[in-house]
């Protein structure tokens, strides 16, 4: 099970990494659940200063773009 | 070295479409196309070539850089990285929250927060193909002033004590165990195929966000070419009428638009006759003093701290405008 956070101030781009993901882990048949936060003090807590970023299990894995497909893969499957 | 493009928006207006060569329309449709080929092909090659060289730059780097500085060179350069570093409205406020939370004062932050909408090399470009060099170079010089002046004037009426409490807090922690940010592992080395693939992605993304703007804003910059009387503005709104500054700063709020959008219609403005000083004045409080930014640094703000800036942004871009008029013909 995997608890991933896309954390972003409502930007287009946030809400197309958190589509990315979702779909990423429907089609891999992996159990994932996708939140978007976009409090401010969640952004300062993980040390994120550019959008959006992505949490997977507490661990900041990514900030600064929409990630990849290689990339979304590679943490669904860890 | 422009010349190709005026060539090319004459064949095609006038040779193509048939249009008149005095007559309104054509001198629209003329305007239009030659300013929006002009702009799309300076802009593919000159973000793919900045982007090569800004690969290495990001934000957190900056950050590490402003958090170690003394006051004095604090303003300059937050000023100066706001003008070179890339910024998208949606990221003032992770960029406010990291700086801050790394002890850096506020109007340093602020410094980079005003620069940044109102210089990057996008509507550096633009600049220097549609109003020249010199215009350029005094409008970046006006930017960052505004920007370092504005900070400066943040910290003496020590704007910290108007943050939202969290912001403050953080602020308050960091400057007490100073010295304690961890920069680790952003110092990576870049080959130049890392560098040619950051620029493409680069290239396409900024490409794919300021299109639509720039055939808005010539779009508009066209309209007024061809159809604003010859004169109306110059008699209306020219030299000598010191309220059209302040009028041309408030007009410039409720729009909201970014650089590339409000360039080409400065450029118009200014053709028609429109002064210098008022069209910069109403182009810098477009992009700069806008309502949905506000809106988002009330997250981190209060109120009273937010008016503050918006009068202090308005002032500033007014001043900006009356120094223009008043010494452009000496320029």
């Amino acid at each position: 099970m995997k608890n991933i956070l896309v954390l972003g101030s409502g930007c287009a781009k946030c809400k197309k990494t958190a589509e990315a993901i979702e779909k990423m882990a429907g089609q891999l048949d992996v159990k994932a659940t996708v939140t978007k936060e976009t409090s401010p003090q969640v952004l300062m807590s993980y040390g994120v200063m550019s959008t959006p970023a992505v949490v997977v299990n507490e661990k900041l894995v990514h900030s600064g773009s929409i990630p990849n497909t290689e990339t979304i893969i590679s943490w669904l499957k860890e | 070295m422009f010349q190709i493009f005026t060539d090319f928006a004459a064949w095609l207006t006038y040779s193509i479409f048939g249009l008149s060569t005095d007559s309104k329309l054509g001198d629209a449709v003329h305007f239009f196309i030659e300013d929006v080929s002009k702009i799309y092909v300076l802009l593919i090659i000159m973000i793919y070539v900045i982007a090569l060289l800004r690969a290495s730059l990001n934000i957190e780097a900056v950050r590490d850089y402003l958090a170690g500085k003394h006051r004095g060179v604090g303003y300059v350069m937050g000023s100066a990285f706001g003008a070179i570093t890339p910024f998208c409205s949606c990221s003032s406020i992770p960029i406010f929250l990291g700086f801050t939370s790394a002890g850096i004062p506020v109007g340093i932050t602020m410094a980079f927060l005003i620069t940044s909408p109102l210089i990057n090399e996008v509507a550096v470009l633009l600049l220097v193909s549609l109003l020249g060099w010199k215009f350029t170079i005094l409008y970046i010089v006006i930017g960052v002033s505004v920007g370092i002046l504005g900070g400066l004037f943040l910290d003496m009426i020590k704007a910290e004590r108007w943050l939202q409490s969290f912001a403050a807090d953080a602020l308050k922690r960091a400057q007490t165990s100073a010295g304690t940010t961890n920069s680790s592992g952003h110092n990576v080395t870049l080959t130049f195929t890392d560098r040619h693939k950051f620029a493409i992605t680069e290239s396409k993304e900024i490409f794919a966000r300021v299109w639509i703007w720039v055939i808005i804003g010539v779009g508009i910059g066209a309209a007024l070419h061809g159809f604003v009387p010859e004169g109306w503005i110059s008699a209306n709104l020219g030299e000598g009428q010191w309220w059209s500054v302040p009028t041309a700063v408030l007009l410039g709020i409720p729009l909201y638009s970014n650089a590339t959008g409000v360039i080409p219609v400065m450029e118009s403005l200014i053709i028609n006759g429109l002064p210098v000083g008022t069209a910069l004045a109403f182009c810098m409080s477009t992009v700069a003093a806008s309502f949905p930014e506000f809106i988002l640094l009330k997250q981190v703000m209060q109120w009273k701290l937010l008016a503050i800036l918006f009068v202090l942004l308005l002032v500033s871009f007014t001043i900006v405008g009356w120094i223009f008029n008043a010494f452009l013909p000496y320029i």
